[in-house]
């Protein structure tokens, strides 16, 4: 009885990560299932049909394709535009500062559905044509704000007397950027990109919303839906959470090497072995 | 500060600079679409002959007597899922922090795990588990807990069921951050002074673990009281939320303004729910320790 009660978080505790990842397994168990009807929903028979035949429906590649173009340029736009604003929060100090945080965060305090909504308000009114287009427009707004989160997060820990040491050392300011303060951002920012990634290929309500006749992996599936969903959607998602978790932990790994490069360099001991005065003046200056 | 810029208005300058494209774009297509939802949701007429502006503001009453009940499921789901998710967060995040030792990691990832697959995919897995003939609905049927009914899919239960799985992992990381943050040495200087292990954890651990508790039921409220995937995957019209309504008034029956009124009147809901919550609870929970300038 006290092992129990000693033990009662672990135990609780486990039995939530089973949780979390009960449908993850089904996912993936799925995919080599061999359906009678045309719902991949309960099991019938071990085929392996799903795997060799993944890319053999032409409309679902099409979305995928769409997906991943969408995925990337977003990323792109909304990596950049993050981490600029993200330099800007952390570093300057300029009127307008808490309004400029607080349009950051507003966005993640809203519904998808509502994001979506305004969004078509807005094309509806100027009878913007659906499609492509709007879709960037979408995901690189609504990445924006988790890129910000991520590489302030990134930069708050940042050690300035590096890029201090750069100018000092003759750098311009542009090199000084290009060669230290990017170079040590960089885990962030790849971080950031990631996520931002994640949540494009992963939306399904705004771009619901605002993709016209555009289809998208998750709007694939949606409309898939209503006449069964073809297995390889199954072994597809597999795939894509196979290389989302090579590329989390080649992040996680690239951030782990950061960190102990930065951990070589020395921190506020001065060079010498034997303590100097302590807080001479002009010993730690910057 | 040496170096940057020697040029000191320029260096004002900087900040604007490097603000500037990212917030147009935040103001051009999340700012100024709130305005054209709100002006959208004012307008009366039909499809055919095209909505003209006339502060109609009966849409908003009519929507809401029209989508009461929808409105109503979409809180009451949304909050007894964020208490279960809660519920089940709490102690994950605890184990995750305090206990899981050189497992922390592997555990955090599994957490996140979940967003690796696609939400709707997750949630169709949940119809695979759920559905009638599955093992989880049969051995709970046997044990008599479904009231007589043999199917779990098309009822509140699954849908909030869905939506509690869908959005836990928002509710286990705010709160495994402020649990991590906590000095232990002040549980240990609360088991000094001779409290029981409980005490420490309801005087000291909880009240610390406080902002991640208050910013994880945000970040599952939120999401979760706009969601109609797990409806439509798990429910059925009978359980039909209030991004259902909006869904298919914006989409099928192209009822724009009924549809921009709903979803306007979410959203003042939402924002004046969230304000309440920090007034109540802190404000740095939503907007992130407000660090200083470097």
């Amino acid at each position: 009885m006290r092992w129990l009660r000693h033990h009662a978080v672990t135990i609780f505790g486990s039995l939530a990560v089973l949780y979390l990842l009960v449908p993850i397994a089904v996912i993936a168990i799925f995919s080599f299932n061999d359906p009678e009807g045309k719902f991949n929903y309960s099991w019938s028979g071990f085929t392996l049909d799903h795997w060799t035949g993944a890319f053999s429906i032409p409309s679902l590649n099409d979305a995928l394709v769409t997906s991943l173009q969408l995925a990337a340029l977003s990323t792109l736009i909304a990596t950049i535009l993050g981490t600029m604003i993200a330099l800007a929060l952390v570093r300057h100090d300029f009127f307008g500062r808490r309004l400029a945080n607080f349009l950051i965060v507003v966005p993640l305090a809203t519904p998808e559905v509502v994001i979506g909504a305004a969004l078509l308000s807005l094309f509806v009114s100027y009878n913007a044509a659906l499609g492509f287009t709007t879709l960037l427009i979408a995901h690189v707004m609504f990445s924006i704000s988790f890129v910000v989160i991520v590489v302030r997060s990134r930069l708050i820990g940042f050690d300035r007397g590096l890029e201090e040491a750069a100018r000092d050392l003759g750098a311009s300011a542009a090199t000084t950027f290009r060669t230290v303060t990017l170079p040590l951002i960089m885990p962030g920012v790849i971080g950031a990109a990631l996520l931002a990634f994640a949540l494009s290929i992963d939306d399904f309500v705004i771009s619901n919303f605002n993709s016209g006749q555009t289809e998208t992996f998750p709007l694939y599936i949606f409309g898939a839906a209503q006449r069964g969903i073809p297995v390889e959607v199954y072994t597809l998602a597999t795939i894509l959470f196979g290389v989302t978790v090579v590329a989390m932990l080649f992040v996680i790994w690239q951030q782990a090497r950061a960190e102990r490069m930065a951990a070589m360099l020395p921190d506020d001991e001065p060079y010498g072995t034997t303590p100097a005065i302590p807080s001479a003046p002009g010993a730690t200056g910057g | 500060m040496n170096g940057e810029s020697s040029n000191p208005r320029r260096r004002r300058l900087i900040p604007y600079a490097l603000l500037g494209p990212g917030l147009i774009w935040l103001l051009v297509f999340f700012v100024i679409p709130m305005y054209f939802m709100g002006e959208l949701a004012l307008r009366s007429g039909t499809l055919e002959t095209g909505f003209g502006f006339s502060w109609e503001f009966s849409n908003f009453s009519d929507a809401l007597s029209r989508y009461d009940e929808n409105f109503i499921r979409s809180f009451l789901y949304a909050g007894i899922a964020t208490l279960i998710a809660l519920l089940i967060a709490y102690p994950l995040a605890y184990m995750i922090a305090f206990r899981a030792g050189r497992w922390k990691n592997a555990l955090l990832f599994v957490v996140v795990a979940p967003f690796f697959t696609t939400y709707l995919i997750r949630t169709i897995a949940w119809t695979t588990i759920l559905s009638d003939d599955s093992f989880v609905v049969e051995t709970i049927g046997s044990l008599g807990l479904l009231g007589g009914s043999d199917r779990l899919l098309a009822t509140p239960t699954a849908v909030i069921a869905g939506i509690t799985y869908n959005f836990l992992p928002f509710m286990v990381l705010p709160i495994y951050a402020s649990l991590e943050r906590i000095d232990t040495r002040l549980i240990e200087a609360a088991k000094d002074l001779y409290s029981s292990a409980a005490q420490a954890f309801w005087r000291v651990t909880l009240p610390l673990s406080a902002p991640g508790v208050v910013a994880g039921t945000l970040l599952t409220f939120i999401p979760a009281a706009g969601d109609y995937i797990n409806v439509i995957f798990l429910g059925s019209s009978n359980q039909s939320m209030v991004g259902n309504a909006i869904q298919s008034l914006y989409l099928s029956l192209r009822d724009y303004p009924t549809a921009a009124a709903l979803s306007f009147m979410l959203m003042a809901v939402i924002l004046a729910l969230v304000v309440i919550y920090i007034r109540f609870a802190g404000s740095e929970a939503l907007m992130g320790d407000e660090e200083e300038v470097r």
